[in-house]
């Protein structure tokens, strides 16, 4: 298990350090991107373009340049950002993190939970109308685009509903947890459901073929033959096995969804998370920022995908000597 | 239900086929001052707003008569049925080539890496790796805002910038890790069968065992992820279009009109709903479509 860990920590630092080359190959590299050019704004003199190459660092090698920026968003942990002179990046960072957390992790809960009563009503109701009904509203779900989604529910719950049914949804924005709890549920519960909906048809999709496939297995059999009741085996035997499934697909999909997946749905509902804190140092080519908040997002999907295959290995010691 | 959902398919694969039939006024090209037909009468295509303090002007509801702004008119006065059916085009468009794109790619390089094993797969698989270790929508974006604004060379072709094939090889390569893993997997256990070792034993060559012997049994496979990539880089690209690093203007898809809709949410909600239809229903049909080639061909394929 010791080796298995450290093999997989070595893989995960690996990973890290190819994906940020690679980001910084792709703003850097590119032939024809130029930094310079979007910092000095249009129609800048030659002079100007000289100016500003030279002031970023521009004019040195690619791997100095490199090192200097993860030096500095590392080691001495003061990186600055490029379009808002001396506005530092770590702490932006650090400020859009809760919003995103706040938004995944509501969303999380409701599409577990509603993934389980999916899945389970759909094995359990299998060859009646319930089944194939509950599989494509699932299917809709996951076919719907988010940020579509969030349009329409905006539609319904800010303006065509807002004076009866929904009066109750606050304006678009993120209002902190620590201010005032019951006005961050409220903000978030919207975007919480719309966020859960493709994961909660995905995730019951992938539950109810699971438990499918399970209940043919010769301990479920035993467990019949035992004389359990029908309730016990499902939930004692074959749905404990069949979440297996669900807790690979979850890790993976937690992770991304922290590390910046989460862009469509903070900007439809306006939450100034890492995703749309991204987004926006994309479209600046703000160069620092970016690297700061891809780290971020790498990070949580490369811890992710460890988390998954130790939960694997844990369950299955098979794994440990692949 | 199967028949339905058919149909639907059919409906909105051939819509982009029949759009100029449909289509009486260009999608493209504004029509603010314009008039339409609307029971017998002209109306302003961009109406003055007779709420508030009157200034500023919305554009004409959906009249819900094919060919006299159908679905109502977008910011510029532009039918929006019209550009419906055309976005549908590019959507379609994009989503079909970046899944022949990307299952080419991925069976490429799942071929090789599965067949030669060694340091080529570890090269490979390391690569694959790393690229889904990569949020794939982060992935998308970077190159889409990096490439939208001035193009690429590639060297064997150029593509400009603000080409909707663009939009179509990022997708494509983004989602190559996706099929090419499994693919891989697959080749890796077809070359430890008995038939690849009796065709070495018949003496044959490398290029061969992979061609007829390796690549027909995972060929099927393949055919499995088609629809079902079709379906996903749609959704991508609808994504890409709306934060409007995808299909550029005056092109349209069903991503931008999404876009274009947002600033007229509220006062005409149909711009924006009657494209999110027109994905969730092909994303679906395609999804359910996927759903039927894999029960018919491959059982006991896991895909996600």
């Amino acid at each position: 298990m010791v080796s298995f860990l450290a093999r997989r920590i070595a893989s995960m630092v690996f990973v890290l350090f190819s994906i940020s080359v690679l980001v910084f190959v792709i703003f850097f590299a590119t032939p024809g991107v130029d930094p310079a050019a979007r910092i000095a704004g249009r129609n800048a003199s030659q002079e100007t373009l000289a100016a500003v190459r030279h002031d970023f660092g521009f004019d040195r090698p690619l791997p100095v340049q490199y090192g200097i920026m993860m030096r500095k968003l590392f080691i001495s942990r003061d990186l600055t950002s490029f379009v808002n002179r001396g506005v530092a990046v770590i702490p932006q960072v650090t400020e859009a993190a809760p919003v995103t957390f706040s938004l995944v992790l509501g969303a999380a809960v409701i599409w577990v939970i509603a993934a389980i009563v999916v899945g389970v009503a759909a094995a359990v109701f299998r060859g009646t109308i319930i089944d194939p009904v509950l599989m494509i509203l699932g299917l809709i779900g996951i076919s719907m685009p988010v940020f579509w989604l969030g349009e329409v529910v905006n539609l319904v719950t800010q303006n065509r509903l807002h004076d009866s049914v929904f009066s109750w949804v606050p304006p678009l924005g993120y209002v902190p947890f620590t201010s005032d709890p019951w006005m961050w549920f409220k903000a978030m519960v919207v975007p919480w459901f719309v966020l859960a909906t493709t994961y909660a048809g995905l995730y019951g999709r992938v539950l109810r073929s699971a438990l499918l496939e399970t209940q043919g297995e010769d301990y479920v059999r035993t467990a019949r033959a035992k004389g359990l009741s029908e309730r016990r085996v499902l939930i004692r035997h074959t749905l404990r096995t069949s979440l297996i499934v669900v807790v690979s697909l979850f890790g993976l999909d937690f992770g991304a969804l922290v590390g910046g997946s989460a862009l469509l749905a903070e900007v439809v509902f306006g939450l100034q998370g890492v995703g749309k804190l991204t987004y926006d140092s994309l479209q600046n080519l703000d160069l620092p920022v970016i690297m700061a908040c891809v780290m971020y997002a790498a990070f949580f999907v490369v811890v992710a995908n460890a988390l998954v295959d130790l939960v694997y290995a844990w369950l299955d010691p098979r794994v440990r000597h692949a | 239900m199967l028949a339905v959902l058919f149909v639907i398919v059919a409906a909105c694969l051939a819509a982009p086929l029949y759009a100029s039939r449909i289509a009486h006024t260009d999608p493209f090209s504004s029509n603010i001052r314009g008039t339409t037909l609307v029971d017998g009468k002209q109306v302003p295509v961009m109406q003055s707003q007779t709420g508030g303090l009157g200034l500023g002007v919305t554009p004409i509801g959906p009249t819900w008569d094919p060919g006299h702004y159908l679905l109502g008119a977008d910011e510029q006065g532009r039918d929006v049925a019209a550009r419906l059916l055309y976005g549908g085009r590019n959507s379609l468009l994009i989503g079909v080539s970046s899944a022949a794109i990307c299952c080419f790619l991925a069976t490429l390089i799942g071929l090789v890496a599965g067949f030669f094993g060694g340091l080529l797969d570890g090269v490979l698989s390391r690569l694959l790796d790393i690229v889904w270790a990569f949020p794939v929508y982060l992935l998308a974006i970077s190159l889409s805002v990096v490439l939208i604004s001035q193009g690429i060379d590639l060297g064997f072709m150029t593509i400009t910038a603000g080409s909707p094939w663009l939009p179509v090889f990022i997708i494509g390569l983004v989602f190559v890790p996706y099929v090419a893993r499994p693919i891989r997997g697959q080749v890796q256990s077809l070359r430890e069968k008995e038939f690849v070792e009796a065709a070495i034993g018949l003496g044959a060559s490398n290029v061969r065992l992979i061609f007829s012997e390796v690549l027909p049994n995972v060929v099927t496979s393949v055919i499995v992820f088609l629809p079902l990539m079709v379906a996903v880089n749609m959704l991508t690209e609808s994504a890409l279009s709306f934060l409007s690093i995808g299909v550029q203007p005056p092109d349209a898809s069903w991503g931008t009109i999404i876009l274009d809709g947002q600033q007229l949410i509220y006062t005409r909600p149909w711009v924006a709903i009657a494209p999110g239809v027109a994905i969730a229903l092909t994303v679906l049909a395609l999804n359910v479509f996927g759903d039927g080639v894999r029960d018919a061909l491959d059982p006991r394929a896991k895909l996600r």
